[in-house]
């Protein structure tokens, strides 16, 4: 028997509405099956299932919003008899009912920090309606900054939330990770050269672009150096053994979102750049699915299409690094103690104090150079 | 494919660019502007453009060609070169 329960699809997410089912009750479940959509701040996410069985029982009506670990609906598996189901289905009764039932008795007098009730307002968040986890119940920032994390909007407030959802993780981050920022001018002609001529014999359907590269280049040095590579959780670091990239996707809208293209380390150019262009299509139409949301080890910010030279980004928790790439033109460099043009991009890393030193940062940098001067072996 | 005139290579571009920049439409963008400063299309975009303007238009774009498509007419006016399969000189 297998309990399906609601995902997080994301650090900074608390609760989801389910907005449909894509099965129902009798429906074989394979492994990486679209089960139902979620809405979330960011997103309405296609949900996955990981493990197979016979759907027996939805239990979560479309509209509901229910916290993240709610079992959603259950599936039976071979050898599943009755009785382990009936008794299944009356725990899973009881948990709900225990998380429906107030956690804390009415107080007489509610204990509200001046500082979460500031924080309240900026956020639009009814201080009256956050529930207190502090000492004796009292209001703290965090609370409010729940708060606002658990509204569900309206599409027509999607934007709003979603500024929101930035607002919190950027403000959690700056508060909690102490950053520290290094950057390189890497020489970009041979790898241009290269995307060039690869492009000229490519139909057009089978094109690549630089970022398609410097994605490459970044998995590969993040796989030697794993000091950048993963998340710091409950006081420690701990280093992720598979790289997905978190690939930063302005909305046309406002706002960015940054889901996860997996294990691009082990990726071919031609199949990461079908993944590049398939997610900045989806994640455009609002379209992703959980397993992109909930799990990138280390983000990329490309912002050279805005003509800025050099990025200096904050990490979004619980990552440890952010790497940023700014505008490529040719400015002049010194060959051999010549000064000629060449086409240069600045690759700057933001990164988490806490998990690595300058002295690892640095080694990451020179390696996604290096990897850019050799592009036919990406 | 027969050839087709100016008015429905103009109607098909801007019917590839709907799904990319729905805000792109034939009252919004002016024809003899620069697209690339009137709308925001990032390379990832442009590249989308380009597949949506093969995909319907049967016409393969090369990357050397990307230098003559920068206002809508002069996209057109490209477009009219290479169905009737002369090549335009390189853009300046």
């Amino acid at each position: 028997m297998i309990e399906f329960k609601l995902p997080s699809l994301g650090a900074d997410m608390e609760k989801g509405t389910l907005l449909e089912w894509r099965v129902r009750p009798g429906e074989a479940v394979t492994k990486g099956q679209v089960v139902g959509v979620v809405d979330t701040t960011k997103a309405a996410v296609d949900v996955e299932s990981w493990q197979e069985g016979i759907v027996h029982e939805l239990l979560v009506e479309p509209g509901a919003t229910v916290a993240v670990g709610t079992t959603l609906a259950v599936l039976r598996e071979p050898g599943d008899t009755p009785e382990q189901l009936a008794s299944a289905r009356a725990r899973i009764a009881a948990a709900a009912a225990a998380a429906a039932a107030p956690a804390v008795a009415a107080t007489t007098e509610r204990r509200v920090s001046p500082a979460a009730r500031k924080r309240a307002q900026e956020l639009g968040v009814d201080i009256d309606a956050v529930q207190g986890a502090g000492p004796q119940g009292a209001v703290t920032i965090a609370d409010v900054e729940r708060g606002a994390a658990a509204k569900t909007p309206a599409p027509a407030d999607r934007a709003r939330a979603l500024r929101q959802t930035i607002a919190m993780a950027m403000a959690r981050s700056k508060r909690e990770i102490p950053h520290y920022y290094l950057a390189e001018e890497i020489n970009l002609a041979s790898a241009l050269d290269w995307l060039r001529r690869e492009n000229e014999r490519r139909p057009v359907t089978e094109r690549l672009l630089v970022a398609c590269l410097y994605l490459k280049a970044v998995a590969l040095a993040a796989r030697k150096h794993p000091a950048v590579n993963g998340f710091f959780l409950d006081g420690q670091f701990r280093p992720s053994a598979a790289v997905h990239l978190g690939v930063a996707i302005s909305l046309r809208g406002g706002g960015l979102i940054a889901p996860a293209i997996h294990d691009v380390d082990r990726l071919s150019l031609a199949g990461l750049m079908r993944g590049m262009s398939d997610l900045v299509t989806r994640a455009r139409a609002g379209s992703l699915r959980s397993s992109e949301m909930s799990d990138p080890t280390l983000t990329v910010t490309n912002l050279g299409e805005q003509s800025v030279d050099s990025v200096f980004g904050v990490i979004y928790p619980p990552q440890v690094a952010l790497v940023g790439f700014g505008q490529v033109r040719d400015r002049p460099i010194v060959v051999q103690g010549e000064v000629r043009p060449a086409p240069t991009v600045t690759a700057s890393l933001s990164a988490d104090h806490r998990a690595s030193d300058g002295h690892d940062g640095a080694l990451f940098l020179a390696t996604v150079r290096e990897l850019l001067q050799h592009p036919e072996s990406l | 494919m027969t050839e087709m005139d100016a008015d429905s290579l103009r109607q098909a571009l801007f019917a590839a660019l709907r799904p990319i920049a729905p805000e792109a439409t034939p009252e919004e963008v002016r024809g003899d502007l620069p697209l690339r400063d009137q709308i925001d299309l990032d390379s990832m975009d442009f590249l989308h453009f380009v597949l949506a303007l093969h995909e319907r238009l049967g016409i393969d774009i090369p990357e050397s060609d990307y230098p003559h498509l920068t206002t809508i007419e002069a996209i057109v006016a490209y477009l009219q070169q290479r169905q009737r399969g002369t090549v335009p000189p390189p853009a300046a």
